[in-house]
């Protein structure tokens, strides 16, 4: 039987960052026991019709999900394991803030059923952490990281660069203080500013193409050195340390998007064994509706729409060129049931071969490290 | 039953764009009772959809009403609504050659524009009696006695008598009613003689097949009867006959000075000349009518599908286009950078644009078309001579004698204020002055410019630096011998057809250095430098550069949200598809456009 993670959305925060285009918002009070019912519900609803998979992951991601109770995460994993076969090494992600009062609660998460700790400290530079809103001090950021690293056996620092004003020389300078902490995963984000944001209300500029290139190719050099490779675009792993949850998205397996604004992909296997229908499903967005709809209609559903097979393509091919093994043409003909290879552009396959920005081995195309500089390029091209 | 000559009055309504002559033709519809309320409508002439949109008029219209006169006698009107826009003074040409007086309308807050001194004076060459008309004194800024003055001044006709009106409130236009049934000489011809009648326009109605717009000059027409074109000695028997009220009406027959259609199972416009006499198969008249000369496409452009699949049903919706507008021609084209598609020749630049909206519209094409330019006359070594309509197709210069181009009289009417505007633009078109008058405040200039140089945004330079105050006016003013080269463009080496254009050699170095650092911004980076350049035979006379992309890829946090990833490559693919290839080089369509700009404005 098909197997698949768990997503689950917690949309608040105590402070809303200025960067942040993610569905948060800061509410004055949650009624957490409502919340909980309300996912619970949700759970259920999935539960009915797929109930036989197996859980490999669950990723509490938000907003903030370590501002919820210790207690209300148990009741959630201990739902999923009801509900489904929650695989005896899942991995269950909790994103949280570096602030002192979360930091206190990171043993009762790992006691509730947490394996994995993703920490946001964002950066380890006062000023910038003014900058990005953060409501945290460098030596918080520290600490928090001390104490996930001795809680949690796996766990993973994110950070932002590319801020106004960083130099390439600063970034180095922040990115060595970041390794001390942290051996095993690293997720490094390039400042984007996006439509909705304070900083795009307020035309904040990034640091420019010629600057974030030379941090993007340092990144990544260091990174590898110490031993984390980018196993995908923005994240760097010891092997064996990839997070799991996040590869479902890129390899296009299922996961179940519980919560407000939350996506979901489900494959209809049950039905039709080549698998080829692909639903994606999509939360209310705002947490208001969603949770009145979870509890008057009984579910928080905006849409559940089929994806069209070239949709479902793009998808696979889009997202499997972010990861450094790059696509597996035995698993896209068993998720599409077309070739790879009839899918993509032989022309500029070819010219990219050459180039050195793609390299095929007998299962696998994957771009090259001077590939994955022009992914959206290259996927457009390949795509045409 | 038939309305003696005497009580027949035919007349057209001639005004700068926008003056009123449409909604003058409302008020005149309503008064006669040539409507019902229902069907009634703002500017209900103008019955093309791209007209109701625009709020201009582009094809004349014809209406024939009853108009019961004050002096106690019943008349029959033909009313003729004719477009202001320059680039369709054909039609107002051949309109006029189908009545015997004219309405100038003159909007009373705007005075004297380049066009009602253009219109006025096709008018006084066709013999017309010309009514001047002081149209939209309900308005605040309306000031007839001064307009009224400028129209002497300047158009050189007696105003003193002018009506002032309001078309859209009607005050006044029962009297304009009644000055032309006083002032407008009745047609003459008798029906007794053998059939003469003037083919005034022909147009493909879909309902009834190809119709023809006529004015009965001596004989009549009626159902069943042969008829004969005189040009090309075809004849067919008349299947209808009917006026316009201004629904189509057949009557029984259309006697000399009738303005109206006649339908006779042809299949094609092409074998409807306009211009051409019509008389009768069996009673020939001896002479045809004088006519009038065939519009000439003086602008030409090239367009092509977007997607090239869509060839062929471009080439089908041209054809159909051209059925009821036989005044743009094309032709099939390659081009090595945007395929094949068609050059195209129109009237002006309105009427390119119309053309290209009407594709786009009306036929679901998604067209990108080049830089407009004119037709040049090439004298070769050998002795041949030849007209160039592609710049693309210019041959080597060692095979050309010598090169004419096409010269235009412009008249530009503009406020004191913006005169040292206009004249800088004039003069820096190579333009050189014939003219210059006042009446008021207000400059008219008499110009000769190359075409080549008004054909691309002239017009829009000269509404900006005039504030959208001056009105220009032009006419065809010959050839002459002009030192010209062809600039190329080369992009990585290869030479991109569709943008090779034509400039004076003075010129030449300046808009190929132009063209280069516009391409330079709009062609994106890609994975390799790319070299823009601009030659003059092997000369190259600009460079630049576009440095290679670096890098195209965000390190961005989506989480799940693989919808927002999908999308963002389906909209880059988008923009990809309508990228079209030059060697190894990929250039956006509008760039074709863009890049052949003169200026920012
Ligand atoms: N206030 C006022 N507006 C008028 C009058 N006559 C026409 N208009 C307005 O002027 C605009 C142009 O009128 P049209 O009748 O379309 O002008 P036209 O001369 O037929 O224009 P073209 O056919 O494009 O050359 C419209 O918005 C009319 O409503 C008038 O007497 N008073
Ligand atoms: S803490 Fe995270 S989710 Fe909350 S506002 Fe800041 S960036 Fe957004
Ligand atoms: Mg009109």
């Amino acid at each position: 039987m098909k197997h698949f993670g768990i997503y689950i959305h917690w949309p608040f925060c105590e402070s809303k960052c200025p960067y942040c285009d993610f569905n948060s918002h800061v509410e004055e009070s949650i009624d957490e026991g409502r919340w909980l019912a309300a996912y619970l519900s949700e759970l259920n609803r999935y539960a009915n019709t797929t109930s036989k998979r197996t859980v490999t992951s669950i990723f509490f991601g938000g907003g903030t999900p370590s501002l919820m109770g210790s207690e209300t995460l148990g009741e959630i994993i201990k739902a999923i394991s009801d509900r489904w076969n929650l695989w005896k090494n899942a991995e269950i992600t909790l994103e949280a803030n570096p602030s002192s009062a979360e930091k206190n609660k990171f043993i009762e998460f790992k006691q509730n059923g947490v394996t994995r700790l993703s920490l946001g400290v964002q950066s380890l530079d006062e000023d910038s952490l003014l900058f990005l809103g953060r409501k945290h001090s460098v030596s918080e950021a520290k600490e928090a990281a001390v104490v996930a690293s001795e809680v949690f056996d796996r766990f993973s620092l994110d950070v932002i660069y590319g801020l106004p004003g960083q130099s390439p020389t600063k970034w180095k300078r922040e990115l060595a203080e970041i390794l001390k902490l942290v051996t095993t995963h690293i997720s490094a984000y390039q400042l984007t500013i996006e439509p909705g944001t304070q900083f795009y209300r307020d035309k904040v500029n990034t640091g420019g193409e010629a600057v974030e290139k030379k941090m993007f190719d340092y990144t990544y050099d260091l990174l590898e050195k110490k031993n984390l490779n980018a196993y995908e675009i923005s994240n760097f792993a010891k092997p064996g340390h990839e997070c799991l949850h996040n590869c479902t998205y890129w390899t296009g397996d299922d996961y179940l998007g519980i919560g407000p604004g939350s996506h979901g992909r489900i494959t209809k296997s049950d039905f039709n064994y080549l698998g080829l229908e692909t639903y994606a499903t999509l939360g209310i967005k705002s947490p208001k509706k969603w949770l009145e709809n979870v509890e008057e209609k009984g579910s928080g559903d905006l849409r559940t729409s089929k994806l069209k097979p070239s949709e479902r393509i793009d998808e696979l091919i889009i997202c499997g060129l972010r990861m450094a093994k790059g696509l597996d043409t035995g698993k896209f003909f068993s998720q599409t049931g077309i070739s790879l290879y009839d899918v993509i552009n032989k022309e500029k396959l070819l010219t990219f071969k050459e180039r050195g920005w793609v390299k095929q081995n007998k299962d696998t195309l994957f771009l090259t490290h001077k590939g994955r500089n022009f992914l959206n390029y290259l996927a457009v091209d390949l795509l045409a | 039953m038939m309305t003696e000559i005497q009580y027949k009055r035919n007349f057209s309504i001639v005004a700068h764009i926008d003056h009123g002559k449409s909604t003058l033709a409302d008020r005149m519809i309503e008064i006669c009772g040539g409507l019902s309320d229902r069907e009634m409508k703002d500017q209900v002439l103008d019955s093309m959809d791209i007209e109701r949109e625009r709020g201009i008029t582009i094809k004349a219209q014809t209406v024939k009403l009853k108009y019961q006169s004050r002096n106690g006698n019943k008349y029959e009107l033909n009313l003729i609504d004719t477009p202001g826009h320059v680039d369709f003074t054909y039609e107002v040409s051949r309109s006029l050659e189908a009545c015997e007086g004219s309405l100038l309308v003159v909007d009373s807050t705007q005075g004297v524009e380049a066009q009602t001194l253009a219109n006025a004076y096709l008018a006084i060459e066709a013999d017309h009696e010309l009514i001047p008309v002081l149209n939209k004194i309900d308005l605040p800024a309306s000031d007839p006695d001064r307009v009224s003055n400028q129209i002497e001044e300047v158009v050189g006709v007696d105003a003193t008598d002018a009506l002032k009106i309001s078309a859209k409130t009607g005050d006044g236009v029962a009297q304009v009613l009644e000055k032309i049934i006083d002032l407008v000489p009745p047609p003459t011809g008798s029906e007794r003689s053998p059939l003469k009648a003037l083919l005034v326009d022909s147009w493909y109605d879909p309902y009834l097949g190809v119709m023809i717009l006529v004015r009965v000059k001596d004989g009549y027409l009626s159902k069943g009867m042969k008829i004969r074109f005189m040009s090309s000695d075809s004849s067919y028997q008349i299947d209808n006959v009917g006026v316009f009220t201004p629904k189509p009406t057949p009557i029984e027959r259309l006697t000399p000075g009738d303005v109206g259609y006649i339908t006779a199972s042809i299949k094609t416009v092409a074998e409807t000349p306009v211009g051409d006499t019509i008389t009768s198969d069996k009673n020939p008249a001896d002479a045809p009518l004088p006519g009038f000369k065939p519009s000439i496409p003086v602008v030409f452009s090239s367009l092509f599908p977007t997607d090239n699949a869509e060839f062929d049903e471009l080439r089908d919706s041209l054809a159909k286009l051209r059925l009821n507008d036989s005044s743009f021609v094309f032709e099939a084209e390659s081009s090595a950078a945007l395929g094949l598609g068609f050059r195209c020749g129109f009237l002006g630049l309105l009427h390119l644009e119309i053309i290209q909206e009407r594709l786009e519209r009306e036929f679901g094409l998604d067209l990108i078309n080049t830089a407009p330019s004119v037709v040049y006359k090439l004298h070769m070594t050998n002795g041949q001579s030849l007209e160039l309509h592609n710049p693309a197709d210019m041959p080597e210069v060692t095979q050309i004698s010598f090169i004419e181009e096409p010269w235009i009289k412009a008249t530009i009417l503009v406020p004191d204020e913006h005169l040292g505007g206009v004249l800088s633009l004039c003069t820096e078109r190579r333009g050189e002055q014939l003219d210059l008058t006042y009446a008021g405040s207000r400059a008219m200039v008499v110009y000769r410019l190359p075409l080549n140089e008004v054909v691309f945004d002239f017009y829009d330079r000269l509404k900006s630096t005039s504030r959208g105050y001056a009105s220009f006016d032009y006419q065809l003013d010959g050839y002459r011998e002009s030192k010209l080269v062809k600039v190329s463009i080369l992009v990585n080496g290869e030479q991109v057809d569709a943008l090779s254009f034509i400039a004076h050699f003075d010129q030449a170095e300046a808009r190929g250095r132009l063209i280069c650092e516009r391409l330079k911004d709009l062609i994106p980076r890609q994975l390799f430098k790319i070299a823009i350049q601009a030659a003059i035979g092997g000369k190259v006379i600009a460079r630049e550069t576009v440095s290679a992309l670096r890098k195209d890829v965000t390190a961005k946090c989506y989480g799940g949200d693989i919808t927002r990833k999908r999308k963002l490559l389906e909209k880059q693919r988008k923009g990809k598809k309508r990228m079209r290839q030059v060697g190894q080089v990929e250039i956006p369509q509008s760039a074709f456009l863009a890049a052949l700009r003169t200026s920012d404005t």
